[in-house]
């Protein structure tokens, strides 16, 4: 059915989205809960800059990441000099680029549901005794879980998509970085590549059909554990 | 077991001026409308609300000295607060609920846990999540979840109130024993003189941010100062009474009060048992001279104790019998006919089918 190249793309797909997505999660709910607790003015600006991935060309994001992380770039070699992390050109860098690009959707997804949670509950804890740390382990977080993962699951569904980043800061190498939208461009710049561009397309549309249902199925059992 | 409360805050046209002190356990009903002030003065004792200026001492312990810069948080008071919203974990399933307070707090003991799970009548109830339960059912787990935390004060603010008539009697039981069995001070919020007298031991009106009086919930049923506060027609007097006698060949209850007995129809209670029960102000009949050949089996002597005229008909008339008042009213042409003043020896004449024993109780009668 698949050739061992097309495979490879797809499995390449997952993995990159996959690390992208957890490799954000973590700092999207640092920033989401700073966000959700900040009652400024600045607040608004401080979030219109923190979802500039996802507005920005992903060209100019790819280009900001390449001038950053490239080996003789500062940042990029002391990474590699020092914790022999190399991005550019590895599927590590294509991850980073996943993660940034989808970062607002987490971002948006977990303020929400911090925001959503009902500040009255919180007040219930405090009279049983629980610290702030407590209340937001044991009664914030597992109300807000369900926004979480369905940001978390839209984040990685785009992340599948994602080209124009990937494709600046870390080239097309099959094996390497070759995503299934790269492969399909790579594709369609071969002569007779038709009939792979197709297949791969049907594929990615399969992908995306699959990682709705999902993000749909999680939100609704999510949901259900609060209820029965 | 005391609370000494003294609060002031402003909230710009609303000024909240508090000042009250309660020494013993069980409830004290804070009555008032909507807007006096009910829920604003025990989120203070639970340390939700930061008044600017004020003191509460709890048992000993100084919680809130604004002079002294002294805040107690919240979680560290000791304090149980029963929401009107019940507020139970919608994550979390009956027993995490009941088992939250319990693991943060010192806490109750296997025990205490067990007394209390089976006077609110839990067990049945641990695996469900609280979006499976009855609106009385949450009353009575949000209880349990604020009792197992082992407070030293209990807050209830109108629990009754977001529940039906059919709702309210299935968890005004449980309040009831909940009083009985008190060894800890409660504070319960309501603006229904139906809970007040069904429920409270010692009632503190707040109306517009500030006390306007303190006392005995018996006393103050029968106040005619109440009924002028409230703007109501008398309440009537609800007096505490134990099951005395069982007279069943006559099909009476004798109940025992302070200073005398009344005949009921009969109560299927057992002797000894505690009630209270209501004496509607309408009930009442005054005479100068013990009747003869009357049907009402209840003649009370009494002495007139306070008169008040609410309008250019009616007189209510407060009457000294025993230990307890009643309350009669009746027509200021009566009054008048039969010279009654203050000091006035007289009998209060009630029927037993009128005496209520359903006091607090807005149900129709089924049994």
């Amino acid at each position: 059915m698949l050739t061992s190249a097309e495979s490879q793309a797809l499995i390449l797909s997952l993995e990159v989205s996959l690390a992208g997505v957890l490799g954000a999660l973590p700092i999207a709910l640092l920033f989401g809960i700073l966000l959700a607790r900040w009652r400024s003015a600045t607040r608004a600006v401080a979030e219109g800059f923190l979802s500039l991935p996802l507005v920005l060309p992903p060209v100019v994001v790819g280009y900001l990441l390449l001038i950053t992380f490239g080996s003789r770039e500062p940042l990029g070699g002391w990474l590699l000099a020092h914790l022999g992390l190399r991005l550019a050109f590895t599927w590590k860098g294509a991850a980073l680029a996943c993660g940034l690009i989808t970062f607002p959707f987490q971002l948006r997804a977990i303020r929400l549901s911090l925001e959503g949670i009902d500040g009255r509950l919180l007040e219930a804890a405090e009279t049983l005794g629980a610290r702030a740390f407590d209340r937001f382990l044991n009664v914030t977080l597992p109300l807000a879980l369900p926004g979480i993962i369905s940001g978390a699951i839209t984040a990685f569904s785009a992340a599948l998509g994602e080209f124009g980043a990937i494709i600046t800061f870390v080239s097309n190498i099959p094996g390497e970085t070759q995503t299934l939208p790269l492969a399909i461009y790579s594709a369609i710049q071969q002569p007779g590549g038709e009939v792979e561009a197709a297949k791969l397309s049907g594929l990615s549309i399969l992908l995306a059909l699959a990682g709705i249902m999902f993000a749909q199925s999680a939100d609704r059992r999510a949901r259900a554990l609060l209820h029965t | 077991m005391s609370i000494e409360a003294r609060l002031r805050h402003n909230f710009g046209a609303f000024t909240l001026d508090v000042s009250f002190c309660v020494e013993r356990p069980g409830i004290t009903a804070l009555f008032g409308p909507s807007g006096a002030g009910k829920t604003t003065t025990i989120n203070a004792l639970a340390g939700l609300f930061r008044p600017r200026e004020g003191r509460i001492v709890l048992d000993d312990r100084v919680v809130l000295d604004t002079q002294r810069s002294i805040f107690v948080p919240p979680r560290k008071r000791r304090v149980g607060y029963v929401f009107q919203d019940a507020r139970l974990f919608p994550h979390m399933s009956v027993l995490d609920n009941l088992r939250f307070g319990l693991r943060r707090t010192a806490g109750a003991n296997a025990a205490e846990f067990s007394e209390i799970v089976a006077m609110l009548d839990l067990e049945s109830l641990f695996s469900r999540k609280p979006a499976k339960l009855s609106g009385g059912e949450r009353g009575r787990v949000a209880i349990g979840r604020a009792l197992l935390a082992d407070p030293s004060l209990l807050l209830l603010d109108e629990p009754l109130a977001a529940l039906d008539a059919a709702r309210r009697e299935e968890i005004l039981p449980y309040l009831e024993s909940l009083r009985d069995r008190a060894r800890i001070p409660m504070f319960y919020v309501t603006h229904s003189v139906e809970d007040m007298a069904r429920l409270a031991d010692d009632v503190i009106i707040l109306n517009a941010g500030r006390v306007t009086r303190q006392g005995r919930v018996f006393d103050l049923l029968s106040d005619l100062e109440f009924s002028q506060m409230t703007g109501m027609a008398p309440y009537g007097a609800v007096i505490r009474v134990h099951v005395a006698e069982q007279r069943t060949s006559d099909g009476l209850t004798m109940l025992a009060f302070e200073g005398g007995y009344l005949a009921v129809p009969r109560l299927e209670r057992n002797v000894g048992a505690t009630l209270r029960i209501r004496v509607r102000a309408e009930d009442i009949l005054l005479a100068r001279e013990v009747p003869s050949a009357i049907s009402a089996n209840n003649i009370l002597p009494a002495t007139v104790a306070a008169i008040r005229r609410p309008d250019d008909m009616h007189a209510d008339v407060q009457l000294a019998c025993g230990g307890i008042r009643l309350v009669a009213r009746i027509t200021q042409y009566s009054l008048s006919r039969l010279q009654i003043v203050p000091g006035l020896p007289v009998f209060a004449i009630i029927k037993s089918v009128t005496i209520d024993p359903r006091v607090g109780t807005t149900t129709t009668q089924q049994d």
